[in-house]
């Protein structure tokens, strides 16, 4: 392993931290919340002395990145950005307990949205800018951030790729442009215009700028942290409904709006996980509105509470306007199953990704063909494209892993003795990024209730299913460690 | 500038690095998954996998937005359909293609006039004209030509008795006694830019411009005598030994070719009535013995496998021949060959990619833009040709006055074609060429960029 090189990038990513927290430093010192304003300067502080002491080390680095340090990369940076970001939280006394502040901002940057916080509006309007910027930089990946901004190392290696595959979800990562710093530019960029668009369109809608700019990161990041205790619910119809688009726009693939930009309308009219994205959007939206029609006054309110819930479940962002646990029990098996559908490839929202459920279902369909024409020659196609056997083989090993993760966790928090679905919906809700489950862990409560155990144990879900499983995997495994 | 490159072999490699160091975006194209991965895990680049000659996976790289394609694959007759589909697609792309195959070699300025290339290479041809020269003006280790020729940076070796150990570049020209200049010495893998005190040393390997015309004095002056060469061997009949044997069909030079396959040797000794073959293995070391080797012989070896050509080109020194070339593939282990003493080396894949490198410096169509380019030292330096124009700064001021870049020299201004090796007065108008030696890593493309 090249550790040096490692700790470099390592120092890098820190150096964003604090530079992410400054905003919020900034924010506290201005509404004079002292005790919070000197816990971020502490932070900083911790975060700029560990950045220079891993830069010391990684002096002399050498080059030569292979894709074994790649992904031990990306699944330390996040580990250790986690770490360093639950400081203010502990140090400031907002989050007495270390492993809760952990697991708050581990569910920020994985944009999960899972809260342990019972009152949220009570914390320091500073504290809740954190939360959400958290979103923000752990949406599109603090790494690919990076790779926007600075040349790590030799101009023109290729290593940086695997730090993009790791960090970007999907099952085939590639580059926009031939330069890995533009790719990672034209990816930020239209990260940032969506945004800011979003945040545009919510001041519009006569929302304080404060609150605009902590649920526009929320959203674009598909987070799900709300600075009201009752989420989205009591902002007007306008900003709900503005909400549930861009929930959705973020959960398409970044690569579609490239494309837009750069005129091929056509290639992004023929993409076939998009179909599928929209599809399911539209079915289920369809099936909740008709399930849930009787508990709301008119079609038009029930239109737009389904489509925001099945937004926020299907895009993995975690925000809601009504308590869906209410709902029937149709209506929550469809929301429940739209958790593990979750976004598109390449976009900033988690779960299995709908092109990688494509993938699998094609590759259902060639199984049962062959068992009934053991001769036949088959491949896998996706947008008219042989997809290489290497990706499926991947595709089904994540997968399998997928399914053993949650099943192990599952078991792991069943411990603290909560009702089986709550702790279904919460293992399944972490592991892709959702936030809030059903019963216990409803839109109304959260994940306070549970053991540290239980956190520790779910907040390895959040981080393993943001990056994919792998970078996280890797990192338990011995040789990762060798030197050689 | 967007380039695209077709076909990721040893040309396609070596370039993309080449191409990169100067900056500019790179799309490599190839059919082979594993040999694309590879490309992207060592260099910034995009990949596409497919057949480079259809129309959609030349979109898919890019090719309307493109300035340039390399088709370098392995076929010819792929890397002209490629660059005629990328031309019908972008009129505006500039188009180089590859051409190997000998049968090809006579229509090749016919063919690149009506199918619309901008460039053809024949990376084994210019290896034969390589060699060629080598061994019609022996005594040196390798020759870059310049400015039609008319002036040439050589290289020599320092051996334990040469008159040049252990003196100072400035008492250089009281042993050699003609015009020459020391641009590069090359030092256990290290290039130095040298100046008036620095010592020579046994094993240095010197990088001297002068004019064509002062080379033999120069060899003659230093001691070193070359045998005229009355017989060239050639291990292995690839197609660079055809196109050597052509060069060598009229003249004193007899030619021999040791081949392997027997079905090969028939071709070859269809195409090439005058010269002999052998059916053999030249790693068979007894075909040497019975092959009485002399001063008056040339070997070249190039066979498929760069391992055996070294050890050939060792054993066959042993038995005191004029000259041995040894022909390499790849050049990442330059630094073991300097310990094998190796007389001179062609690496046909930087040949190729010094020309399109020098094609594609000129493409950016400054004024100023350089004309030609010549990797020397391993790669570490590099020497560039320019033409001195009105736009050009410090016109008519004596170099010694001109605040150059660090580790810059101007090796030889030609003045109304004439040579001249630079000192502190000479200057330069407009109209003239100069060369200029720099460091490889800092290219220089454009004459004005020297200047301080």
């Amino acid at each position: 392993m090249n550790f040096r090189m490692i700790w470099r990038i390592l120092s890098f990513i820190l150096l964003v931290e604090a530079v992410f927290m400054l905003p919020a430093m900034l924010l506290c010192a201005f509404q004079k919340e002292t005790v919070s304003a000197v816990s971020f300067l502490i932070t900083i502080g911790i975060v700029l002395a560990a950045a220079s002491v891993l830069w010391l080390l990684s002096r002399k680095a050498k080059k030569g990145f292979y894709s074994r340090d790649g992904l031990i990369c990306v699944g330390l940076s996040w580990i250790v950005m986690s770490l360093f970001g639950a400081l203010p939280f502990r140090i400031s006394g907002v989050i007495p307990n270390y492993i809760d502040a952990l697991f708050e901002i581990a569910s920020g940057f994985s944009t999960t949205g899972a809260s342990i916080i019972n009152n949220v509006e009570a914390l320091p309007k500073g504290m809740l800018l954190w939360r959400s910027m958290s979103h923000w930089l752990g949406g599109m990946g603090v790494l690919v951030f990076l790779l926007a901004l600075v040349p790590i190392s030799g101009r023109n290696d290729g290593y940086t790729m695997h730090l993009l595959r790791a960090e970007s979800p999907g099952p085939d990562v590639g580059k926009l442009v031939p330069r890995m710093k533009q790719t990672a530019t034209i990816l930020y960029a239209l990260y940032i215009g969506l945004t800011v668009l979003d945040f545009i369109f919510l001041v519009i809608g006569k929302m304080p700028v404060f609150d605009a700019v902590c649920i526009a990161v929320g959203t674009a990041g598909t987070g799900g942290f709300a600075v009201t205790n009752d989420s989205i619910a009591s902002y007007s119809p306008y900003i709900q409904g503005v909400c549930t688009v861009f929930m959705f726009l973020f959960g398409v693939n970044f690569t579609c709006y490239y494309l837009l930009i750069c005129g091929k309308i056509k290639n992004v009219l023929k993409d076939e996980e998009l179909h599928w994205y929209l599809g399911i959007a539209l079915v289920a939206i369809i099936a909740v509105t008709l399930n849930v029609r009787s508990i709301y006054d008119s079609w038009g309110e029930t239109i737009r509470y389904s489509a925001f819930q099945v937004g926020t479940f299907m895009s993995s962002t975690g925000f809601a306007t009504t308590d869906f646990d209410q709902w029937p029990t149709l209506s929550k098996a469809i929301i429940f199953s739209l958790m593990f559908i979750g976004a598109s490839a390449g976009s900033t929202g988690g779960g299995f990704k709908v092109g990688r459920g494509l993938l699998v279902i094609k590759m259902i369909r060639r199984n049962v063909r062959q068992v009934l024409y053991p001769q036949k020659i088959q491949v896998v196609r996706l947008n008219g494209r042989v997809v290489d056997e290497g990706v499926l083989r991947n595709t089904n090993a994540y997968l399998c892993t997928y399914v053993i993760i949650i099943l192990a966790s599952f078991i792991l928090i069943s411990f603290d003795n909560f009702s089986t679905m709550t702790n279904l919906t919460a293992v399944v809700s972490c592991f892709n990024n959702m936030g809030p489950g059903l019963e216990g862990i409803g839109p109304t409560l959260n994940y306070s209730g549970y053991s540290l155990l239980s956190k520790l144990v779910l907040i390895f879900d959040m981080l393993a299913g943001r990056l994919e499983i792998f970078p996280i995997l890797v990192l338990f495994s011995r040789s990762a460690w060798r030197r050689r | 500038m967007k380039i695209i490159i077709a076909g990721y072999g040893k040309v396609g490699a070596a370039l993309t690095r080449q191409l990169l160091d100067e900056g500019y975006d790179i799309t490599i194209i190839d059919s082979n998954k594993k040999n694309l991965e590879s490309g992207q895990e060592l260099y910034d680049v995009m990949a596409v996998c497919g057949n480079c000659a259809t129309m959609d996976v030349l979109k898919e790289a890019g090719v309307m937005n493109a300035d340039l394609l390399i088709a370098a694959t392995s076929a010819d007759e792929i890397n002209l359909l490629c660059c005629l589909t990328a031309y019908k697609l972008n009129k505006n792309i500039h188009t180089i293609a590859r051409i190997r195959n000998p049968e090809y070699s006579e229509q090749i300025v016919l063919m690149r006039d009506f199918l619309g290339l901008s460039l053809l290479v024949n990376p084994e041809k210019q290896a034969a004209q390589e060699i060629e020269r080598l061994i019609r003006y022996p005594g040196f280790r390798k020759r870059e030509k310049f400015a039609h020729g008319r002036v040439e940076i050589a290289e020599l070796l320092v051996s334990a008795d040469s008159p040049l150990n252990n003196i100072k570049l400035m008492e250089m020209s009281s042993v050699t006694k003609c015009r020459a200049l020391v641009c590069t010495v090359l030092r256990n893998g290290e290039a130095f830019a040298p100046n008036g005190s620095f010592v020579l040393k046994e094993g240095d390997r010197l990088f001297v411009t002068a004019a064509t015309s002062e080379l033999a004095l120069l060899l003659k002056n230093l001691g070193i005598v070359k045998h005229k060469v009355k017989r060239v061997i050639i291990c292995g009949g690839g197609r660079i030994a055809v196109y050597l044997a052509q060069m060598f069909e009229k003249g004193s030079i007899s030619v021999q070719i040791i081949e392997r396959d027997p079905a090969k040797c028939l071709r070859l000794a269809e195409l090439l009535p005058n010269a002999s073959i052998t059916n053999g293995d030249a790693s068979d070391l007894s075909l040497w013995e019975s092959e009485r080797l002399s001063v008056e012989d040339a070997i070249v070896a190039m066979t498929g496998l760069d391992e055996l050509n070294m050890i050939i080109s060792l054993y066959v020194k042993s038995f005191g021949v004029s000259q041995v070339i040894t022909k390499l593939s790849r050049t990442e282990s330059a630094a073991i060959l300097d310990n094998l003493s190796l007389d001179s080396v062609i690496v046909p894949k930087e040949l190729c990619s010094n020309n399109i490198v020098g094609y594609v410096r000129g493409m950016k169509n400054h004024s100023g833009a350089s004309i030609a380019v010549h990797r020397i030292a391993d790669g570490k330096s590099e020497a560039t040709e320019f033409h001195v124009t009105k736009d050009t700064l410090n016109i008519g001021v004596p170099l010694k006055k001109i605040n150059l870049k660090k580790n810059v020299l101007i090796a030889s201004i030609l003045h109304l074609s004439q040579c001249i090796i630079p000192n502190g007065d000479s200057t330069f108008e407009p109209g003239d060429t100069i060369i200029v030696v720099s460091d490889s890593d800092k290219a220089i493309s454009r004459l004005n960029d020297i200047f301080e």
